[in-house]
């Protein structure tokens, strides 16, 4: 049921309308009516005091495997929404990485059913680029977007040629519909499991160059610039496909970007002892790398940060280094390592905020990520303080391998609202 | 940042700062290699009695797992093994189980349950002995007879312990490794014991496609000349060159690579007079190296197999002694 909500005394940060302030939170009918002062009439079905907490837009994920339908041994869209909203976050947008592969409405269709059923966090596919990922044939990218597809990606696999990929930006530049890029060459990062570097030299794993990012990047921005398509380069992970990025946006493509957690995080050292936790993709790079991305973050360069959260079973991670699946469950940790990059300094907490809320909102064109008066009432409400550890046991995404087990942080999100319903209790979850 | 691991790799060693497990180089300090190379000097000796065998590992089980074919290493460390006194498992993984679709981990477990007390692993994925010895088996000492791209450790010490019968010390050698250091667990292992042990200069020589990244940070001095790269070294060590390589476009063909890096009397001839040559085996005759300095009176290849049952016993016997104290050390906590 989605009632009057009155949000006392918290501290309001949302980035789409440069506010951070302490006030109240109107909702009613499920959109945000005032912030302030109380609407005439206003008679909250229920009053949450927020003193000493964050009140924040839901936020958004611009990337988040969910796997279903196909790969319900490592998670479902029931448990991963529900790992979400704990995590705080209200809209998620899924890869195509499904078995059968999202390239019809049928499949779109089923999420979207399977999402209704689990009633959490609002999921939004993103569909095939080319027929089963194969990288030859054209997807039915108008019966995606009509089926609620926001956008259309290829993920990490390759086309035909060159010819496929100018066609593909071609044709869903004429539908009005993103691609979203996962900028890697095939042939330079084939086999390769961690970033090409001293690290993987001394231990003989097989690198991924950074140019096996950087020339893709590259390519990318002159077809878009070619064909005027509108592009979204998810997951950077190099200090110099930022600034090929920032030189396009100053020439005014229309291309946005993301960095996934991890590589704001961790460089390829912690991997020294073959510890199957960082295996991702993209690999973490070098310090430089980190300290681009994170300014990139900071200057706006970079729209948003995606989770990229990938859970996976136990056997997933269970071999040797390049044997194990890439991807790290950590959709429910994003916040408290967003507000530890804060509290260090790395991170301005504006630039961040913006980056989970209206950043990635405007890359999916949406009005969501805000607390403007009439959008959705899609809320986060965070204790910045709290200390918690991480364990097995209290992380709901079915994917336990995260890097953080075991290991105390701060901030958690105790309430999260959709739509003016409260989706997320942790008072009612830790009964 | 949160530190995940400690500077010294402290997974193969015990709480007394002793071997439990022998997984790589990186991480030991020189007195570990000091204490490998001594310990295997006095089984020299044991090779060369009538009865050759010492009673350390008796009632002890040594499973040698061999997920990629060799001949003399396997052979060696069953030997090693067995002049121990232990009783040895060879498995030959190509027939057992993990190709009926049993995971490695699952194999591994059903060995420990039959209390197996060391593996002997060779796995073409590196990194996989450290993934055996922290996540599957911890209970069991595990050696690294040689993972993917990455270590080889006892070849190396068997090097270490050759070049110390003919040089007599580290200090001030000059030592050349020449060949495909990209492909090499070998030559890595290699370089990290010279280094340790203090060797004047570690060299590499070979060109850019047979080179890993970032190489000259691993302690080396770069030659893509073997004329430069040559001069006055007391050691030569030739790698092996797989014949896959020429597929990669990493080299052009045989012919090309012996006339530019292949081991030729001429070449020779560069290094100080009493310089020796040395080659893990197998040997590519004509390929890496010449058959007359193969078989040269410079060639040390020969004292290398024998000084790898020593090594091998050795690196046995202190990684048994050293898993079996952590585990009383443990019990005794408890």
């Amino acid at each position: 049921m989605s009632g009057r909500i009155l949000i006392k005394g918290g501290r309001i940060i949302d980035p789409s309308q440069s506010l951070d302030t302490q006030s109240d939170l109107y909702i009613a009918d499920g959109e945000v009516v005032a912030i302030g002062a109380a609407p005439a009439d206003f008679n909250a079905d229920m009053m949450i005091e927020a003193a000493g907490s964050w009140v924040t837009p839901g936020l958004v994920d611009l990337c988040a495997y969910l796997r279903e339908p196909g790969y319900e041994h490592k998670a479902s869209i029931a448990s991963e929404s529900l790992a979400a909203v704990k995590g705080g976050f209200t809209t998620l947008c899924c890869p195509p990485a499904t078995s059968p592969v999202n390239d019809t409405a049928a499949v779109t269709n089923l999420i979207y059913d399977q999402a209704l059923t689990a009633g959490k966090a609002k999921i939004l596919p993103i569909g095939a680029l080319t027929k089963g990922l194969a990288g030859e044939q054209l997807s039915e990218m108008h019966a995606l977007r009509e089926a609620g597809c926001v956008g259309v990606s290829n993920l990490r696999y390759p086309f035909r040629d060159n010819q496929v990929m100018k066609r593909c930006l071609e044709y869903a530049c004429s539908q009005d519909i993103t691609i979203f890029v996962c900028p890697e060459d095939y042939a330079l990062a084939k086999d390769g499991c961690v970033h090409e570097g001293a690290t993987s030299g001394l231990l003989g794993l097989s690198g991924i160059p950074a140019i096996a990012e950087t020339m893709a990047v590259a390519q990318w921005l002159i077809l878009a610039e070619e064909t005027e398509a509108r592009i979204h380069l998810g997951q950077l992970s190099c200090a110099k496909s930022v600034e090929l990025v920032a030189d396009a946006k100053r020439r005014g493509l229309k291309v946005t970007c993301d960095v996934a957690l991890a590589n704001l995080i961790y460089t390829d050292a912690v991997i020294k002892d073959f510890n199957p936790a960082f295996h991702v993709r993209p690999p973490l790079r070098r310090e430089e790398d980190r300290k681009a991305l994170l300014k990139g973050v900071n200057d706006g360069v970079i729209d948003a940060i995606c989770s990229h959260h990938q859970p996976h079973e136990s056997a997933a991670k269970l071999a040797p280094f390049a044997e194990t699946r890439s991807g790290m469950s950590v959709i429910e940790l994003v916040l408290p390592q967003i507000i530890a990059l804060t509290t260090s300094g790395e991170l301005r907490l504006d630039a961040a905020m913006r980056a989970l809320t209206t950043g990635p909102a405007q890359v999916l064109e949406l009005s969501t990520g805000s607390l403007q008066i009439g959008s959705a009432a899609d809320v986060a409400l965070i204790d910045p303080t709290e200390k918690w550890l991480v364990t097995e046991s209290n992380l709901v995404s079915k994917g336990k391998n995260c890097p953080w087990l075991d290991t105390e942080v701060v901030g958690l999100a105790y309430k999260t609202i959709v739509e003016g319903r409260v989706v997320y209790d942790r008072a009612l979850m830790m009964e | 940042m949160p530190s995940i691991d400690d500077e010294l790799s402290p997974l193969q060693l015990n709480r007394f700062q002793h071997l439990r497990h022998f997984l790589t180089i990186e991480g030991l300090s020189r007195k570990h290699l000091t204490d490998i190379l001594d310990t295997a000097d006095t089984f020299i000796e044991v090779g060369s009695r009538s009865i050759k065998k010492v009673p350390l590992l008796r009632g002890k089980t040594v499973a040698n797992l061999f997920f990629e074919a060799s001949t003399r290493t396997r052979t060696t460390f069953e030997l090693a093994a067995k002049r121990l006194s232990a009783d040895v498992l060879n498995i030959n993984i190509t027939t057992s189980a993990t190709s009926k679709g049993e995971s490695l981990s699952d194999m591994l477990r059903n060995l420990e349950a039959m209390a197996v007390d060391m593996f002997v692993v060779r796995h073409a994925q590196s990194g996989a002995p450290h993934f055996i010895a922290k996540s599957v088996t911890p209970r069991v000492s595990v050696i690294n007879a040689g993972d993917g791209r990455h270590a080889h450790p006892t070849q190396a010490m068997l090097d270490m312990l050759t070049i110390r019968q003919h040089k007599h010390k580290f200090e001030g050698l000059k030592v050349a490794i020449v060949g495909d250091i990209l492909h090499s667990r070998v030559a890595r292992s290699q370089i990290q014991a010279l280094n340790l042990l203090g060797a004047e200069e570690v060299r590499v020589i070979a060109p850019d496609t047979l080179l890993p990244p970032y190489v000259d940070q691993f302690g080396v001095k770069v030659f893509s000349s073997m004329k430069e790269g040559m001069r006055d070294v007391d050691v030569v060590i030739m790698l092996r060159l797989q014949k896959e390589r020429m597929e990669g476009a990493l080299l052009p063909s045989e012919q090309e690579f012996f006339r530019l890096y292949g081991l030729s009397q001429d070449k020779l001839a560069l290094a100080k007079p009493d310089a020796i040559v040395m080659h893990p085996g197998p040997i590519n005759r004509g390929v890496e190296i010449e058959s007359a300095v193969a078989d040269g009176p410079q060639s040390v290849i020969l004292n290398q197999v024998t000084n790898g049952i020593a090594v091998r016993m050795a690196v046995m016997s202190m990684a048994m002694s050293g898993q079996i104290a952590e585990l009383t050390a443990d019990e005794e906590v408890a």
